[in-house]
């Protein structure tokens, strides 16, 4: 019991952490209607500068965190303002296949400056563990879920009552209406990118400093497609449940499943769920087909 | 002077298709302005022009100009046209289905700068339309067509705007309801003073709620005038309030006299 306990602790941790990468993807796919398969890879940077600004410059963690943030909007706006823009009203199958070079740009530019070692952050958060009743609870995993669980607070809110938000999910709706209410719809896609890069850069330092950073780091990503598979395609809430539902099977296959097969079924799982999820339920637990009034 | 004059315009869908060929109407401020016209006349384009809307469908106004308040705003992009007062109600409703009552209204307030009169106007809406009162947490999806009705155009009193551009509001609704609508809109035009351009196929109660009309057919006005002018037209009253003589039904051994007498068609 203590040990099913233990796993779902640090499924828990792993996701919500997905569920904050999968915030991300499932707002650019909401607002703009692209699929875009670079998420993973806007970890990985926020991952890579983070940590450059800790290990090579130095940097205070909290500063460095802060920093890292502010490249990955400014990353995310350059994204959507140079690849992005002037794909509007191409066809979908463009825009898709312009994500995956965006990845791959991005995978070797990472190479490029920091090449291709394992690296490690230095020890921000205190190795001493926590106990809580018959559970250990390592440090990082308490902030880590604390992190991940304010970011996905203060985009729930945003998106609820700010009036950019608002406008944000009009535009999500009706985008020629939302034009006619003089929202501007451009401003609106390079918002989402920014909030998209912005949230995968969190999630990247997180895992970072879990797991330590390499360029793989953007399969991390991938794993965010089952969690909104799952959860619905162009659901924020569905995000957030897919993501902790995704992170938490993971960690019981591999504590329960993987000593049995010789491991492997960890890294399996989400995608066999995927597939079973696509023939059952094809817009997930959250996603709306459509409000269509007859 | 005129509110809004647009002059002898042009426009070109995809560089190849001409919707408008010279089209021209003035709305002078305070007053209903009706369009009438046929299916494909070239109505709605005609307000999307002036909204701006048109450039989101590869639609482009390729001569004349549009000037509101004075300029020259054909060249804008929507959301500027939105800031300087003139808001389009577009056909078909067009609320946003997954947002609150609520929610669409503040949307439709997007564009203003007094943030803090939001509240107020939201009640002032609800006075308008009490119906949308008791249904304000309601998501839109879910209501029935008067009442989306109503938020679309509660959205559009939101922006405060001087010129309020309406696409069919009537369409797909019950004869009291239309009614209704028509009575709000007539009461949105006095006690709010917005000036309102309104595109209908209902020719019959357009005409009387407006002042002045304009009939259009393949993409250029072809009759104007008083709408009490109008009413009384021979012509308007065959093809667009389907009478013959005053009161009279129209009897189908009349109908071969249509192409002769329908004399603004060339």
């Amino acid at each position: 019991m203590d040990f099913l306990l233990q796993l779902l602790i640090s499924g828990i941790v792993v996701g919500s952490i997905y569920a904050l990468v999968a915030l991300g993807f499932v707002l650019i796919y909401k607002a703009t209607g692209v699929i875009n398969f670079a998420q993973g890879e806007f970890l990985t940077v926020g991952a890579y500068v983070c940590l450059a600004l800790v290990a090579q410059l130095q940097f205070p963690f909290w500063l460095a965190f802060l920093f890292t943030l502010v490249v990955a909007v400014l990353m995310g706006m350059l994204i959507e303002r140079v690849a992005l823009r002037p794909m509007i009203g191409e066809p979908i199958i463009s825009i898709i296949m312009l994500t995956i070079g965006l990845s791959s740009v991005l995978k070797g530019g990472v190479m490029m400056i920091w090449g291709p070692n394992n690296r490690a952050y230095p020890q921000i958060f205190s190795q001493v563990p926590i106990h809580v009743g018959p559970v250990v609870i390592s440090q990082i995993y308490l902030w880590s879920v604390g992190f991940a669980a304010l970011f996905l607070l203060i985009f729930t809110l945003f998106f609820k009552f700010s009036s950019a938000g608002i406008a944000m999910r009009a535009t999500a709706d009706d985008q020629q209406a939302a034009l006619s209410m003089g929202i501007s719809v451009k401003k609106v896609f390079g918002m989402a990118w920014c909030i998209a890069a912005l949230v995968s850069a969190v999630g990247g330092i997180l895992v970072g400093n879990i797991n330590g950073v390499n360029i793989s780091l953007g399969f991390f990503g991938l794993k965010v497609f089952p969690a909104v598979i799952l959860g619905g395609l162009d659901s924020i809430p569905g995000a957030i449940i897919g993501g902790l539902i995704i992170g938490m099977l993971e960690a019981i296959a591999a504590g329960y499943i993987d000593p049995l097969v010789g491991g492997g079924m960890k890294e399996v799982i989400p995608f066999m769920v995927l597939v079973v999820i696509l023939m059952v339920k094809p817009y997930g637990f959250f996603g709306t087909e459509e409000i269509e009034k007859v | 002077m005129s509110l809004l004059s647009v002059n002898n315009i042009e426009v070109i869908y995809n560089d190849v298709i001409l919707v408008l060929k010279g089209m021209s109407l003035d709305v002078p401020e305070g007053k209903i302005v009706t369009l009438l016209g046929a299916n494909g006349a070239g109505k709605t384009t005609t307000l999307k022009a002036i909204s701006g809307l048109l450039k989101a469908e590869d639609g482009e106004v390729t001569d004349g100009n549009i000037t509101f308040m004075g300029q020259e705003i054909n060249k804008r992009d929507a959301e500027d046209i939105v800031k300087s007062g003139i808001f389009q109600v577009m056909e078909g409703r067009r609320i946003f289905k997954e947002l609150t009552v609520t929610e669409n209204l503040i949307v439709g307030g997007h564009t203003r700068k007094d943030r803090g009169n939001i509240k107020r106007d939201i009640d002032m809406v609800f006075s308008y339309f009490p119906r949308l009162k008791e249904r304000f947490r309601q998501v839109a999806g879910y209501m029935s067509g008067g009442e989306q009705q109503m938020l679309a155009i509660g959205r559009a009193l939101m922006a405060k705007p001087r010129l309020m551009l309406m696409d069919e509001p009537s369409l797909g609704l019950a004869p009291l309801l239309v009614k209704e609508i028509f009575e709000i809109i007539e009461r949105i035009n006095k006690e709010e003073k917005t000036t309102i351009l309104l595109v209908e196929q209902n020719a019959n109660l357009a005409l009387r709620i407006a002042d002045y009309g304009y009939i259009m057919e393949s993409g250029k006005v072809m009759m104007d005038g008083d709408t009490t002018d109008l009413l009384n037209n021979p012509d308007v009253k065959e093809f667009y309030l389907g009478l013959s003589d005053v009161g009279q039904k129209k009897s189908y051994r009349d109908v071969k006299h249509y192409k002769r007498r329908k004399r603004w068609l060339s």
